[in-house]
């Protein structure tokens, strides 16, 4: 086993606490009784109470978490479907526009792409709200999820599928009986990664949304211009304290989950 | 039949909302600007040729002769680009020492830098407010350990913003840099070390180019989000930063020009092609020689 360097252990010490020093700091000053950020005046956790009784906040979160919800199905189904035709759907009319229009929302800036959604919904007459987020959500996060999708069914063995189609079964069966399984779990990878996206999109709300529809981030950000807030800090850490909790869930799942296939692999080898 | 109902779902998804916005934008950036809503004059109703004929390259034009939109192009280049070193040369250590790591730690470690990519980024620049206004942690910090005597003015400047985009983006650079750092077979290292080179010329001939196409694609997927930014300069850059995000938003809400608004993000558009494409070749290299 090599160990590691001075320089390597120096450089990691720094690198990791300039990741999460700032958001520690977050953290510990949300629990300050004072109203001043940057002074300490004694723990104290008031500002998650004034949260909790504060409407406008819970309203904004429970209005992100429905539009999360549905956009990143939405967009888990649409990506699923590209992500098949682009790997397995062969030659098709308009091939490399499809896939061109399936990387280009990935590198767009979020303003041209808040700005031409906004442009088209004005354009047809569609009411700014909850739906014109959603759709515009479903559909920069679809282009993500197809991304990871793909990867996987370019990775896995083809011939599973020729199989069951020599079988006798119809596409659409050995898609669902062979295909998902394989590919589901970068199928809730990108469930998950289109949730966060939209969980986390400001740029692209602040432009398709209307007067009737606000979503966290754009209340966050509307009380972020007038500087830091104590609230403010204890609704971050509300939110870094549930990422980290489902990161380090998900991680651990899927190490069991390697570690069991790993298991079954081993065992299935001394049998034969 | 179910063949053609899967591909044309999504494709005529993306269509109408993806490629028609898109052509709107162009539209409307080629229009003249009225005071009505949507505040455009359509230049497509009467037909094609009307529409060639009555083509306007005013608000182009206009971008050229106000020097604040160019200054804010040249800006985000510079600024992106310098960020972009900069978050290099925080990444690239801290991929080094997480390749030459103990195997059993590099998924924890792997999982570390990832982490604040799944927390909101509003709230992760958001943090840097505190820390770099002038009564903020880092003052006092300084402050405390006698370093200086008047707390220095970060906040609202471009260091704060260089700052942010470092912090937000450096798991863009470490990851890729990682995984070709990881690849790495170090016995090349320990030859070029028996051959004479000093541990510091085995670095610089050895590993440096063979993590390059990682240095290459991190610095892409750093430079191409941060060069669009809005967030960033908005809540750490104040009004003295000059970045074409921001310009854009802003002529869209608050000055409500939308023609104008379409031309900056034509131009955007244009400027960030040539990185893309340089990307995409960058990667389809990688992809190659993978196989």
């Amino acid at each position: 086993m090599n160990r590691l360097s001075p320089f390597n252990v120096v450089s990691l010490t720094l690198g990791f606490a300039f990741l999460y020093l700032p958001m520690l700091i977050l953290v510990i000053y949300s629990f300050n009784k004072s109203k001043l950020v940057t002074v300490w005046a004694g723990f104290s956790t008031k500002w998650y109470g004034e949260l909790l009784q504060n409407e406008a906040f819970l309203d904004a979160a429970w209005v992100t978490l429905k539009v999360a919800v549905v956009s990143s199905t939405f967009a888990t189904i649409l990506g699923t479907m590209a992500a098949y035709t682009l790997v397995r759907g062969g030659r098709f009319f308009g091939r490399t526009l499809f896939s061109g229009m399936i990387y280009a929302p990935l590198v767009m800036p979020e303003v041209i792409t808040g700005l031409s959604l906004l442009l088209l919904f004005i354009g047809i007459g569609m009411d700014r709200g909850v739906v014109t987020i959603v759709l515009a959500h479903t559909t920069f996060s679809m282009c993500f999820v197809s991304v990871v999708v793909s990867s996987r069914l370019m990775s896995f063995d083809r011939s599973l599928e020729e199989a069951a189609l020599d079988l006798g079964a119809t596409p659409f069966t050995a898609f669902r009986l062979i295909t998902l399984p394989i590919i589901a779990p970068a199928v809730v990878a990108g469930w998950l990664l289109a949730f966060t996206l939209s969980l986390d999109d400001l740029v692209i709300a602040q432009f398709v949304s209307g007067p009737a529809a606000t979503t966290l981030p754009m209340k966050i950000w509307s009380s972020v211009r007038l500087g830091v807030s104590p609230e403010i800090n204890a609704l971050s850490s509300i939110l870094i304290a549930l990422v980290s909790i489902g990161v380090i869930t998900a991680s651990l799942a899927s190490k069991r989950h390697s570690l069991r296939i790993k298991r079954e692999e081993l065992a299935a080898a001394r049998t034969t | 039949m179910r063949r053609a109902l899967l591909i044309s779902v999504p494709y005529f998804w993306l269509l109408v909302l993806f490629l028609v916005p898109f052509a709107m934008v162009f539209k409307i950036s080629l229009s003249d600007s009225v005071l009505a809503i949507p505040p455009y004059a359509p230049t497509m109703k009467e037909g094609i040729w009307a529409l060639l004929t009555q083509l306007d390259f005013e608000n182009f034009t206009f971008l050229t002769t106000d020097d604040l939109y160019w200054k804010a192009y040249l800006s985000s280049v510079r600024i992106a680009a310098i960020s972009t070193v900069l978050t290099l040369a925080v990444g690239y250590p801290v991929a080094y020492a997480m390749a030459r790591a103990p195997e059993e730690w590099r998924a924890t470690l792997m999982m570390l830098v990832i982490l604040p990519f799944w927390t909101s980024f509003l709230i992760r620049v958001y943090a840097w407010i505190g820390i770099l206004s002038t009564e903020g942690f880092l003052n006092q910090f300084l402050f405390g350990i006698g370093l200086i005597s008047e707390p220095l003015t970060i906040l609202n400047t471009p260091t704060a913003v260089y700052i942010g985009i470092v912090y937000t983006y450096v798991p863009f650079m470490i990851l890729p840099i990682y995984a070709a750092l990881e690849r790495l077979d170090g016995s090349l290292i320990e030859a070029a070390e028996d051959l004479g080179c000093s541990r510091l010329q085995a670095f610089w001939l050895v590993t440096i180019p063979l993590s390059k196409n990682g240095i290459i694609a991190g610095c892409f997927l750093v430079f191409i989000p941060a060069l669009g930014e809005f967030v960033i300069p908005s809540l750490l850059g104040g009004s003295s930063t000059l970045m074409i995000g921001k310009v854009l938003f802003e002529e869209f809400f608050s000055n409500r020009d939308w023609p104008v608004a379409s031309a900056v993000a034509v131009i955007l558009l244009l400027i960030l092609i040539v990185p893309i494409i340089l990307f995409q070749r960058n990667e389809q290299k990688q992809a190659e020689a993978d196989q």
